[in-house]
């Protein structure tokens, strides 16, 4: 007789096959995402001597990444920009989510869904490309301006600088945003607005006391989910950012590919991971205060 | 409330598409200048399309990339689906996280740490360094995708089938199966997608033999390939939108063949 | 308490059967007989251990402790797909992406017939539930009733020496469940197999089995024909489980051998048999009496009896139609107990206050510890 696992009767229990199962990809991902990640981890703390590396164990990157004002920088505005773009998208994003989940018929939801993800699944490249070819100086935007006697001469504001990296990531990562923010809409248990209602609320304060408040878990789910990525984002900064507008995945690259100088690389692409942690846990952290304080 | 959202819903529609509506609009537009007012209709784009080797390398190399990825990850999303939505086992949160974490990495962090480990062990970059990172970020996604079809799963149909005399395999074989393969299907397209459309990974990752998102970025710098270069992406958004519609009539068929309601797209 | 009829034979045996998951005991100790032909009952309430006995027969779990035998042999590793049971699952898991037909084929692919033998044998079992013609149709076009048609006919197309049903009508609408129930007494008496029924449904349990388990807390807390179960439950939590029973605190002595003398509050002094006292202990361990509702009736004005008579006060009724319900407080009781009167002619419903006549008899008394 079996002792007591809660098995159906094949012998193997329940946890063995589980394991069984899992063992594959978990041992895929230990080697080439944990192993690396450990590996980028230990490089962070050797130091690049011309073309070899010096394998002692130094804070020497962290201690230049952050002192030197060329890296605080890109860090800084990483996060600003990163933070800007996910506060743009989710804001934007909301109106559009609640639109779909209330007032969309729910036989055509399916579709509203399909057609906002649609973009999602285009080639990236190719779309923060079109941007840098609507907002340049000969782009269409300012031609079309320009052609309509709107403006005089072209505008410069709008390519190669902060601004523009917002504006192209804000519209990359707009479905990533909607998904979450849609999903714990749908949730919400349409009576509980008929309660509100009832109990003597307008639409706006049950907007506020009822609608938001449930809807916070899909929230903090979208800003982590568009600040995690755009905050590592590569081609933005190249193609539409210009020198203002490079970002702390470009000096990764370049420590790694051109300056080889694969430890400085290391360091700062823990710092990123760092600062995406930090950011991650405060939102998980809100999140949960705020899910325990309505209980 | 009703009409202002709607005014903004569309409106939002419309900034979601307008990159992708300038796409067919000058990959047809006689003018090497990316620029309004239009110059007049052409199929030159698509024509010098037809005529760069190199090109055609690089679809050749993205399409073998994206075909092994897609295979590999949605395998590895098999398993670990099924394992996550059958089984309770010590350690499962942890053991998931440590798998579906790339969904939250920045790919470049992915994709410096594969490279570093690479080149330490002295191994040389090529289409497989590619794959093994594309499977790494494409396989999330694919258990995603089948943790929703598993989960949809009724666990006595199973236990039905072995009831009846058949062994746990081939109840597997013939009753699990063929109510996930909708499931399955959507996950290798979506991997499909995902692999031929990466950039950074393959960026670092790629040996002598780009991929086509890498060519691409190369051909970006120079100006005068602008109206080719839309040309392929009209052709790429086309292809990319058609594998999502048979992903999505893929999945909904399976859902209406095993009667369940309509619930919604993707992730 | 034995059955009447010819004793059958045992057709699943199970020997102090344990099963814990992880720390907790799902059943405790499980002995009993359940006979070849004969339409069985595991009654409970949610989480008494019932599912996880029929699944443990079916060879679903194992078993922690005790020991299982169908037909003779022991089931010890055996595993499902090898029992000589089958079963209707509760959501009856039909495979939605086969056909009818498909479906109650599904375990033939292994009997070695031939691919029309095989057909007749499906058409056969179709139209033994009520379903011929039916075997193209798509398997989630069909309603609740004839999925669980479909559930029956592809578990019986085995023929199986067992058959285990797991709560096969808790999906469906009242009116189709009451079809259903007479049905499936009707299919198994046909066919002749053991039907095991899982049910927390204690109605549908005295209408369909000729013997039922009643089950609490992971062990069968009495095991016994329906009649039985109702006139002589052996506690009072399966007097309470099962029908509506009253409850007046009692005290009784042995007067002789053949007769005991019992107290009960509000009712008075009262001699039964024997047989009124559940086995296993001694009458002056009695604590209450339980009387069931319909045993007793209100007197009317002027209305004589032969039977013993008890006064109160009507508190409280429910008018079901062709019944009342009386909420009457016996003097010297503190709770009021139910009594219900069919809606005669030239018997008008009382109302709440009515002084009341309560006519009862000992033999319907039963003793409880």
């Amino acid at each position: 007789m079996n002792d007591g696992n809660r098995g159906p009767g094949f012998g193997r229990s329940e946890a063995a096959q589980g394991y069984l199962l899992v063992a594959t990809p978990l041992a895929y991902a230990l080697l080439l995402l944990a192993v690396p990640l450990g590996a980028i981890l230990l490089f962070s703390f050797w130091s690049q001597d011309y073309l070899t590396i010096d394998t002692t164990l130094t804070l020497k990157n962290y201690r230049e990444a952050l002192s030197d004002p060329l890296y605080r920088q890109l860090l800084l505005r990483s996060l600003m920009i990163s933070a800007a773009v996910t506060m743009a998208t989710v804001l934007a994003a909301f109106p559009i989510a609640y639109y779909v989940s209330f007032y969309v018929a729910p036989e055509r939801k399916a579709m509203w869904i399909f057609l906002i993800t649609i973009p999602f699944w285009t080639s990236y490249l190719i779309r923060v490309f079109l941007w840098k070819v609507i907002l340049g100086y000969n782009g269409v935007f300012n031609t079309t301006l320009l052609g309509l006697g709107i403006i005089d001469e072209p505008l410069t504001f709008i390519l190669y600088n902060a601004n523009a990296v917002v504006i192209t990531l804000a519209h990359a990562y707009a479905p990533f945003a909607i998904l979450p923010i849609f999903v714990a809409l749908e949730k919400i248990d349409r009576s509980l607005h008929e309660a509100s209602r009832d109990l003597g609320e307008g639409y706006l304060s049950t907007f506020w006391r009822v609608t938001l408040p449930l809807a916070m878990p899909g929230v903090v789910a979208a800003v982590l989910i568009v600040f995690i990525p755009t905050i590592g984002d590569y081609v933005t900064p190249v193609l539409v950012g210009g020198p203002d507008g490079r970002m702390i995945a470009n000096m990764i690259q370049t420590q790694f590919l051109r300056l080889n100088n694969a430890p400085m690389g290391a360091a700062l692409a823990v710092l990123t991971m760092a600062m995406v942690t930090v950011v991650a846990l405060v939102f998980v952290f809100l999140n949960r205060r705020y899910l325990r304080g309505r209980e | 409330m009703k009409r202002p959202l709607r005014v903004y819903a569309i409106l939002y529609l419309g900034f979601l598409y307008a990159p992708i509506a300038l796409l067919p609009v000058f990959a047809f537009n006689d003018g090497t200048v990316i620029a309004f007012p239009l110059r007049g209709f052409t199929w030159d784009w698509f024509r010098q399309l037809a005529e760069i080797p190199a090109l055609h390398a690089a679809v050749l190399n993205s399409l073998k990339i994206a075909v092994i990825s897609a295979i590999l990850a949605t395998c590895l999303g098999v398993l670990a689906a099924r394992a996550a939505t059958r089984f309770a086992f010590p350690g499962k949160k942890g053991i998931m996280g440590l798998i579906m974490l790339p969904l939250v990495l920045p790919e470049i962090i992915v994709a410096v740490s594969l490279l570093v480990v690479l080149l330490q062990l002295g191994l040389s970059l090529g289409a497989w360094t590619v794959i093994m990172g594309h499977v790494l970020i494409a396989t999330p996604f694919a258990i995603a995708i089948l943790n929703s079809a598993f989960q949809g799963l009724d666990r006595s149909l199973e236990e039905a089938a072995v009831d009846l005399g058949e062994t746990k395999w081939s109840s597997f074989r013939l009753v699990t199966l063929p109510l996930v393969m909708p499931g399955i299907i959507s996950s290798l397209l979506i991997a499909f997608t995902i692999s031929l459309d990466e950039f950074i990974i393959a960026f670092f990752l790629t040996g002598t033999e780009p991929t086509l998102p890498v060519y691409l970025w190369g051909q970006m710098r120079f100006p005068q390939r602008l109206p080719v270069i839309m040309a392929l992406g009209t052709i790429l958004v086309l292809a990319s939108v058609l594998l999502l519609a048979i992903a999505e009539y893929a999945r909904r068929r399976g859902a209406a063949r095993t009667g369940q309601k309509d619930a919604g797209g993707f992730l | 308490m034995k059955d009447t009829r010819t004793e059958a034979r045992p057709i699943i045996t199970l020997e102090a059967v344990e099963k814990y998951y992880g720390d907790y005991h799902a059943l405790r100790g499980i002995s009993a007989e359940i006979r070849q032909g004969e339409f069985f009952s595991l009654l409970g309430p949610s989480g008494c251990g019932k599912t996880t006995l029929l699944r443990t027969i079916a060879g679903f779990e194992d078993l922690s402790a005790g020991r299982l035998f169908i037909d003779g042999q022991d089931m010890a590793g055996v595993p499902a797909n090898r029992r000589p049971t089958n079963m209707v699952f509760q959501s009856y898991a039909i495979f939605p992406h086969l056909s009818v037909a498909e479906n109650v084929g599904f375990g033939l692919r292994r009997s070695g017939l031939s691919r029309a033998e095989r057909a007749a044998k499906v058409e056969q079992a179709l139209a033994m539930v009520g379903l011929a013609g039916f075997g193209g149709r798509a398997a989630h076009a069909l309603s609740g009733g004839q999925r669980q048609r479909v559930a029956l006919a592809r578990a019986l197309i085995l023929e199986p020496t067992v058959l285990l049903l797991d709560e096969p009508l808790s999906a469906l609408d009242k009116k189709m469940r009451d079809q259903m129930q007479g049905e499936l007494r009707r299919l198994q008496r046909q066919v002749g197999i053991t039907f095991i029924l899982v049910t927390h449904d204690q109605e549908e349990a005295l209408i369909m089995s000729d013997r039922i388990a009643v089950m609490f807390e992971g062990q069968i807390a009495q095991l016994d024909t329906p009649q039985m179960l109702y006139r002589r439950p052996v506690s009072r939590k399966v007097g309470e489980f099962i029908g509506v029973m009253n409850f007046l605190p009692a005290r009784a002595t042995v007067a002789d051998e053949t007769h005991i003398e019992v107290e009960a509050a509000g009712l008075g002094r009262a001699v039964i048999g024997p047989d009124q006292l559940p086995g296993g202990w001694h009458p002056g361990q009695t604590q209450s009496v339980g009387i069931r509702p319909e045993t007793m009736s209100i007197l009317y004005p002027g209305e004589t009896t032969d039977r013993r008579v008890a006064t109160g006060v009507v508190e409280d009724l429910s008018y079901y139609g062709d019944m009342t319900y009386y909420e009457v407080r016996l003097d010297g009781v503190e709770r009021p107990m139910t009594i219900s009167m069919k809606n005669l002619v030239g018997r008008p419903v009382l109302e709440r206050g009515t002084e009341a006549r309560v006519a009862w008899d000992a033999r319907s008394l039963v003793l409880f510890a």
